[in-house]
């Protein structure tokens, strides 16, 4: 088989995240629940893993590493621990169901009002309509860094310029470039930064991250065991226990762990210019084939992801295709971005998309672009 | 086993902050270990610092230099 499907999870794990994750389950008793060998062994472990993760996020403080299940988890905790009825919050046509359904939620139920910047038939966004979204209530910009549908990136240099003239949030999901981008929150003034840790991490599935700046305040979201304050009636303030609740997944944060030790081994910089390589290699052969439509902006810069159709064919028919004929796997459909392919106009027939990882080839990108060709040239 | 010493017993209000100064004092050799907090004392985490009495000085001054937050030090026959 060959796998261009690591924009919804990557397949390949590097070997020592397996190793990590099997060692964890032989070893690991439950972190913060007592102090023999095995418990204190898990608390070191997801100790370790919150000091090498506020590294390589350019997070201050490893206390307000905060783990959670996947970034749907960390976007629920952070949106809905920080708004209130009457904010307003700015977002864009750009994201995932793991904002928009709980900023929707947030509009439905609490009040919480939401504008969001357009994108046009590239996915690109109209920054220059951001001051038009602006409100007295304006309390934050929730933005993704890469659109999962298109690749687009999204200019956080500019997100964060207007964010912090209008004294705003800047609320960044990082799903698709967590591991393969590099992100510092400090140097690129992001307060909020979300992802999950099985897609460019290369860490479980299982696995996700919400990271704090420093004068950021939640509100608690869940409620429970935190092996603190134990006779307190309520959640205890202070990070990461306010945000954690109830047994973590220490397993898969060894697993996350040892993933950064690949990662920060093999340096972001050659990871993102691999991916970067075969993402233009593979747009290259595919924007030429007669009848093939890619959607998005390939001049500016871009993520491991190329979606498009071919002619006038039901993506799930392409996707079926060369699953089946070929033994490629993609990704067809609506993608967990319904705005997003309104903008680009294919609601209807949603799209297939192709996306990379450091374990992707040549060979491999070529072979699909190949595949493609000839479904293409089909009678 | 459960015969009592007098210790040097640090507290703290968060997991998170026991393991770091456990991280800190280890890397800087200095004496002790995690342990479960005693009954005499409460404190918001269960795990503590036990280290001889005439470690507390030096101790206290790496927990502080690190930044790390602790949120009692007594000394208790434990």
């Amino acid at each position: 088989m060959i796998y261009l499907d690591n924009a919804a999870t990557t397949l390949q794990k590097p070997p020592q995240v397996i190793a990590a994750v099997v060692r964890a389950m032989e070893t690991l008793g439950n972190a913060a629940r007592g102090a023999h060998g095995s418990s204190l062994g898990a608390a070191r472990e997801i100790y370790g893993a919150r000091v090498k993760l506020a590294r390589l996020f350019g997070c201050g403080d490893p206390s307000r590493v905060i783990f959670t299940q996947n970034a749907t988890g960390a976007l629920n905790i952070a949106l809905f621990g920080a708004f209130s009825p009457g904010d307003h919050v700015i977002s864009t046509d750009l994201e995932h169901n793991s904002v928009l359904r709980p900023l929707y939620a947030l509009e439905e139920e609490r009040g919480v009002e939401v504008s969001f910047l357009p994108a046009d038939r590239q996915g690109r966004l109209d920054y220059d309509a951001l001051p038009r979204l602006l409100r007295p209530n304006t309390r934050a910009v929730v933005t993704t860094h890469c659109s999962n549908l298109t690749g687009n990136l999204v200019d956080l240099t500019r997100m964060e310029a207007f964010a912090r003239a209008h004294g705003l949030r800047l609320f960044v999901d990082a799903s698709q470039t967590a591991g393969s981008q590099t992100i510092d929150m400090e140097a690129m003034g992001i307060d909020v930064l979300c992802f999950t840790g099985h897609k460019g991490m290369l860490g479980p599935q299982g696995t996700g991250c919400l990271l704090l700046g420093p004068d950021v305040e939640l509100k608690p979201f869940q409620r429970g065991g935190s092996g603190v304050h134990s006779f307190d009636r309520h959640q205890p303030q202070a990070y990461p226990t306010r945000l954690e609740a109830g047994t973590l997944n220490s397993h898969g944060i060894a697993g996350l762990s040892a993933a950064v030790d690949f990662l920060e081994e093999t340096g972001l910089a050659a990871i993102a210019a691999h991916e970067a390589a075969l993402t233009r290699r593979f747009y290259e052969a595919v924007a030429a084939i007669p009848g093939v439509t890619v959607y998005g902006d390939f001049e500016g810069p871009h993520g491991a992801i190329v979606s498009l159709n071919i002619r006038d064919y039901d993506s799930a028919a392409v996707a079926d295709a060369l699953s089946e004929t070929y033994g490629i796997a993609t990704r067809a459909g609506g993608h967990c971005a319904p705005r997003m392919h309104q903008a680009l106009g294919t609601e209807a027939r949603g799209a297939v998309r192709f996306s990379f990882s450091w374990y992707t080839t040549e060979a491999e990108v070529d072979a699909a672009a190949r595949a493609v060709a000839e479904l293409a040239a089909e009678d | 086993m459960l015969k009592k010493t007098l210790s040097l017993i640090v507290t703290f209000d968060e997991t998170v902050q026991a393991l770091a100064a456990e991280a800190r004092l280890t890397a800087m050799g200095l004496p002790g270990r995690l342990i479960p907090v005693p009954r005499e004392i409460t404190a918001g985490c269960g795990l503590s610092w036990k280290a001889p009495p005439e470690a507390r000085a030096q101790v206290l001054a790496a927990l502080d230099a690190a930044g790390v937050r602790w949120s009692g030090a007594a000394l208790l026959e434990v």
